[in-house]
């Protein structure tokens, strides 16, 4: 088990910034994040963006701005749990609160700090009746072990790069493998796009275009049986399978966060603009994931949520104790 | 190209329902902002990103700008767009040349 003053769920610019404010305030930092990496959608989305709104920064490319926070926290020497996602919150003794990540890690912090921006980056699921009860039954939605699929009979479904990447990678390892197409072409990767044309040529594998994914079967011990497919104007076709993975892309989704009794507004996390304290006490939400009366979601909202967010987390961690407030350029930054 | 000073957008939702409404141009909106400005329940996650595709809809008719590759690439990626797919976030109101647009509101899906 992992302990800390804070905990703060979400490795992107706010979430951050936020070991630097704790830090000046003597408060130690744990920042957790489903993504292997830190800086969240700057690194994820626009790391060759620039920024032109970061005060002193007339522009700055999103990757950079990661760099420089990361530059800038270090004194505070943050520990770091990256490509974990966080799925559980626990009260416990003490007005202490208990974090769990997906593979099971536990960190037990003074206080948690929300900085989820979008949310986890979820898969985007298909709207086929039984779907539900058939994930984990042969239904998946990322190739996490291609081991697992040899001599099976699979079926992918999606156009996008990740459908033709896993075709290609699957083609001599499953025992039969179909790639289901909504439309008739395939954009982005043209090479790829060839090669799988290439592969259906030759037969190896199965290639249906203009084709949508209707319904599923399952056997009597509740697995995935059959994917019933119907091309553009043709009859129903029933194929047998062992598995389905649809590859239709990720979407922001509020997750786990959802659950943990927070009081929300269209996906969002309603939180007071004293401290940014959500309405659990000790739990804080700054950055993309809050609202409040005229949030924006900026950067620079999102570094000034911190700062105040910092000084609740410091009087809920220390039973009300006011933190004295000193300016860095008084007293620098002594690392912790 | 003048830009016309407002646009007249009906919007079909998913009972049917007809509406019709003006919005203005000039202020740089993108049509997902002003259909959540006149109420309708658009999650528009990503804020105009063209990441969560909650604010898709069909295009039925008006003429307009056509997609990016971003939008394109979005739309190629979802299990159940149509060629009339569009983005609400991806399109101008300044680019409704006509002034006037009929789209249908899609139910949205997790």
């Amino acid at each position: 088990m992992i302990q800390t003053d804070v905990c703060i769920v979400g490795a992107g610019p706010v979430g951050l910034f936020a070991v630097f404010e704790l830090g000046l305030l003597r408060l130690k930092a744990y920042v957790m994040d489903t993504l292997p990496v830190v800086g969240g959608q700057l690194a994820e989305i626009y790391p060759r963006k620039p920024i032109y709104d970061i005060p002193g920064y007339p522009s700055v490319l999103a990757g950079d701005l990661v760099d420089r926070l990361m530059e800038q926290i270090a004194p505070f020497q943050p520990g770091f749990g990256l490509g974990q996602k966080v799925v559980g919150l626990q009260p416990m003794e003490g007005g202490r609160w208990a974090v769990q990540s997906e593979n099971g890690d536990t960190v037990l912090a003074g206080a948690v700090v929300i900085a989820g921006g979008l949310g986890c980056f979820e898969p985007r699921k298909p709207d086929l009746p039984g779907l539900a009860a058939l994930e984990g039954q042969g239904v998946s939605y990322i190739v996490r072990d291609p081991e697992k699929f040899r001599g099976r009979r699979v079926v992918l479904a999606g156009g996008g790069d990740s459908a033709l990447d896993w075709t290609l990678q699957l083609a001599d390892i499953a025992g039969e493998l179909t790639l289901v197409h909504r439309s008739q072409a395939f954009r982005g990767a043209p090479e790829s796009a060839a090669r799988v044309q290439a592969l259906a040529d030759a037969g190896r594998i199965r290639l249906l275009t203009s084709t949508a994914l209707i319904s599923l079967g399952s056997n009597a011990e509740g697995n995935l049986a059959t994917v019933t497919v119907q091309g553009q104007g043709q009859e129903p076709l029933i194929l047998d399978a062992d598995d389905l993975v649809p590859l239709y892309g990720l979407t922001p989704q509020l997750g786990p966060i959802a659950e943990w009794g927070l009081a929300l507004e269209a996906s969002a996390i309603q939180v007071n603009t004293e401290n940014f304290q959500t309405s659990v006490p000790g739990i804080f939400a700054i950055g993309d994931i809050n609202t409040y009366p005229g949030k924006l979601k900026l950067i620079l909202s999102g570094f000034h949520e911190a700062a105040l967010m910092a000084h609740g987390a410091y009087r809920y961690i220390h039973g009300g104790a006011k933190p004295s407030f000193k300016y860095t350029t008084v007293t620098g930054v002594t690392g912790l | 190209m003048s830009i016309l000073p407002e646009v007249q957008v009906t919007v079909l939702d998913e009972s049917g329902l007809k509406e019709h409404h003006v919005f203005p141009t000039g202020m740089g909106l993108s049509l997902m902002e002003a259909l959540k400005a006149a109420g309708y329940p658009i999650e528009a996650v990503c804020d105009g990103l063209a990441l969560c595709a909650t604010c898709r809809l069909d295009w039925l008719e008006g003429t307009v700008s056509e997609p990016t590759d971003a939008e394109l690439d979005m739309l190629d990626t979802l299990p159940d767009s149509r060629p009339s797919s569009r983005l609400a976030c991806q399109i101008r109101l300044e680019s409704l040349t006509d002034g006037q647009a009929t789209v249908r509101l899609h139910p949205n899906f997790t």
